[in-house]
């Protein structure tokens, strides 16, 4: 018995090591997630005796840097700075109409109640270091449960999302990328607003699943946040479609390209802090769905005072000068016949008949709005100083259609068609020729000349 | 050289191998080496791929620091407990659970070192055979361990495996030659 243990001595330890360690394999897996507690403070060791070479090296990289890029290389930085202003003149025009689109965006969020999240605080971190291994795409940052950093927190850069902090140390944290096999983020499509999982691939790509292969995605699209995941804020840039392929089990295999270089990461942001609150409400009273649409939408051109009725239209009502130019409207359509082009059913459906005069120049035009969205938000910039002016005027209009549709008022305003029966009465006018049974709504004729 | 070798396996029947007993060197190392080069070696490994991302795809430094340690001492015991520390620090650093690294450099280390009884691997052309066949041996191990015990998506490439094994065995070789100058005789 001794000459056998003697003689297999080696063998037997091997398998006695290999034979723990698949032990200790089997614990760890058993518990799929309670893993990476249980093993927290093995971890630690072995993140502790590496990170501080690591924290030091980038140290003394990034200072050595610092001083060639802050003292010495400074050629070409007059060009640089000429270059930039001139890029800061071009984003200063798209910011005034990203202003115009989100101004937009929150008075919609303010109508439908919806809650929206917003980044309120983000802490910035350097990358020290990676797991070493393309099987386990983790890096390390800087900072850890001391900066406030806590687990399952969304990180980022300017370009896009990065990861999730997996493992957080007091000085350091662990970092999921989304190219690891075992990452997952709720995504959608930019244009298509088709919503997917994000997951890393083993060969450190990054393919959107759960799209059905019915669907039409094209290269280059966008990928944002979808929010699902409950880590990453919506609406989060996440990368473009760079392949779209048959998948298995009839969902597509679309290939995404990061919009973050997950390869040179060296600063990133962790989002600490996330609230979530109700859009601002003091203009939810005076605002509605119909006045918004009316301001996006191309409005009848202001009438000059002297052709305004009077009639009905009492002196200082904002309402006035829009029931002024709601006559000229009507006139273009032929009296007596309710015209309801496809696609407006829904919102010109509940007209009374009594009215149907005055429901019918209006409904074409929320119609064509209804039926292309796009073209509502791309209003002209050039638009925007007079949209003071124009709001009054085209929000009671609007307020006035929708009301005379027989569409219940949101707002505590009294009912302007009811107030002034005589103002949206149209006037006894025929046009010279009777228009053809197939003649289009007017809508092209409401456009400003 | 071959003769004399002939001669003394006839004469003496000992135990064929590919070396004679007196060819068949044991070292061992300073405690600084034997803890501090390892340390580089997983600090290497975790800091060099954030400048070339390409360096974790191809490169395992740990795997090239258990050989190197198993050939040159040439005790399996010590061996497979060097691959063990190695691999286990190594999980250590990743989110995947603990051991796969450590059964897979577990065996490279029981394997080289047996090896390293039998075998001549002083010369840089059996260095580099020896470091492409025990990484195709770690590759295979770990990703038996990753798919069957783990249950982890991995996929096999035998071009990216080769390629992956001829970098390893080439940096080994210089590695090997510059470890060689810390070897201390027994």
């Amino acid at each position: 018995m001794e000459s056998v243990l003697g003689r297999y001595r080696n063998l037997i330890i091997l398998v006695g090591v290999l034979f723990l360690q698949v032990l200790g394999l089997a614990m760890q897996v058993k518990k799929s997630g309670g893993d990476v507690e249980k093993t927290r403070l093995i971890r630690i060791w072995a993140v502790d005796a590496v990170t501080p070479f690591e924290r030091m090296l980038v140290w003394a990289q990034t200072s050595s840097g610092n001083l060639w890029h802050n003292y010495f290389y400074l050629r070409g930085v007059r060009a640089e700075n000429r270059k930039l202003k001139d890029q800061i003149e071009q984003m200063r025009l798209q910011q005034v109409r990203l202003a115009d689109d989100a101004a937009q965006a929150r008075r919609l969020q303010t109508l439908l109640a919806f809650k929206e999240q917003f980044i309120s605080r983000t802490v910035a971190a350097q990358v020290i270091g990676s797991s070493g291994s393309d099987l386990s795409r983790v890096i390390y940052i800087d900072k850890g449960e001391n900066s406030g950093i806590r687990r399952d927190m969304a990180v980022m850069t300017a370009d896009g999302i990065v990861g999730k902090v997996l493992l957080v140390y007091p000085s350091v944290a662990q970092v999921l990328l989304i190219n690891d096999q075992s990452s997952g983020v709720g995504a959608l499509l930019e244009k298509t607003r088709l919503q997917g999982v994000l997951r890393g691939t083993s060969n450190g790509e990054v393919a959107l699943e759960r799209v059905m292969s019915d669907e039409q995605v094209s290269v280059g699209e966008p990928v944002l946040t979808s929010g699902g995941d409950q880590i990453f804020p919506k609406g989060l840039p996440v990368g473009t479609v760079t392949k779209v392929g048959n998948g298995r089990d009839l969902f597509l295999n679309i290939k995404i390209k990061p919009a973050a270089d997950l390869s040179k990461l060296e600063e990133v942001l962790v989002l600490v802090e996330k609230q979530e609150r109700q859009a601002p409400t003091e203009d939810a009273v005076r605002m509605r769905a119909s006045d918004i649409l009316a301001q996006r939408l191309p409005s009848v051109p202001d009438r000059p005072a002297t052709e305004a009725n009077p009639a009905g239209a009492a002196p200082g009502n904002s309402e006035s000068g829009a029931a002024a130019a709601q006559p000229k409207t009507v006139i273009k359509q032929p009296m007596g016949t309710v015209t309801t082009p496809p696609g407006s059913a829904s919102m010109a459906k509940p007209a009374p008949p009594a009215k149907a005069g005055v429901t019918g120049s209006p409904a074409p035009r929320v119609a064509k709005a209804d039926k292309n969205p796009a073209a509502a938000s791309e209003a002209p910039i050039t638009l925007l100083p007079e949209r003071p002016a124009k709001t009054a005027d085209s929000a009671s209009t609007a307020q006035k259609r929708t009301d005379a549709s027989g569409a219940p008022a949101t707002g505590s305003q009294p009912d302007a068609s009811q107030a002034n029966p005589p103002s949206v009465q149209p006037k006894p006018v025929t046009p010279s020729t009777p228009p053809p049974a197939n003649a289009q709504p007017p809508a092209d004729e409401n456009k400003p000349q | 050289m071959r003769s004399h070798l002939r001669t003394r396996i006839n004469h003496n029947s000992v135990q064929i191998t590919y070396t004679s007993r007196e060819q068949v060197e044991v070292y061992r190392f300073s405690i600084p080496v034997t803890v501090g080069v390892p340390l580089l070696a997983l600090f290497l490994q975790a800091f060099v791929p954030l400048r070339f991302p390409r360096f974790a795809v191809y490169i395992d430094l740990p795997l090239l620091v258990t050989i190197f340690f198993a050939m040159a001492r040439r005790n399996p015991i010590s061996g497979l407990l060097t691959g063990a520390v190695i691999g286990l620090a190594q999980d250590m650093l990743g989110h995947n659970p603990i051991g796969i690294y450590g059964i897979a450099k577990t065996v490279v280390g029981y394997g080289a070192s047996s090896l390293g009884v039998k075998l001549d691997v002083e010369n840089a052309g059996a260095r580099l055979l020896v470091t492409l066949g025990f990484y195709l041996a770690h590759s295979a191990v770990y990703f038996a361990v990753a798919r069957g015990l783990v249950n982890m998506t991995q996929t096999w490439s035998w071009s990216r495996g080769l390629l992956a094994g001829l970098a390893n065995a080439f940096l080994g070789v210089i590695l090997y030659f510059v470890l060689d100058k810390f070897k201390q005789r027994t």
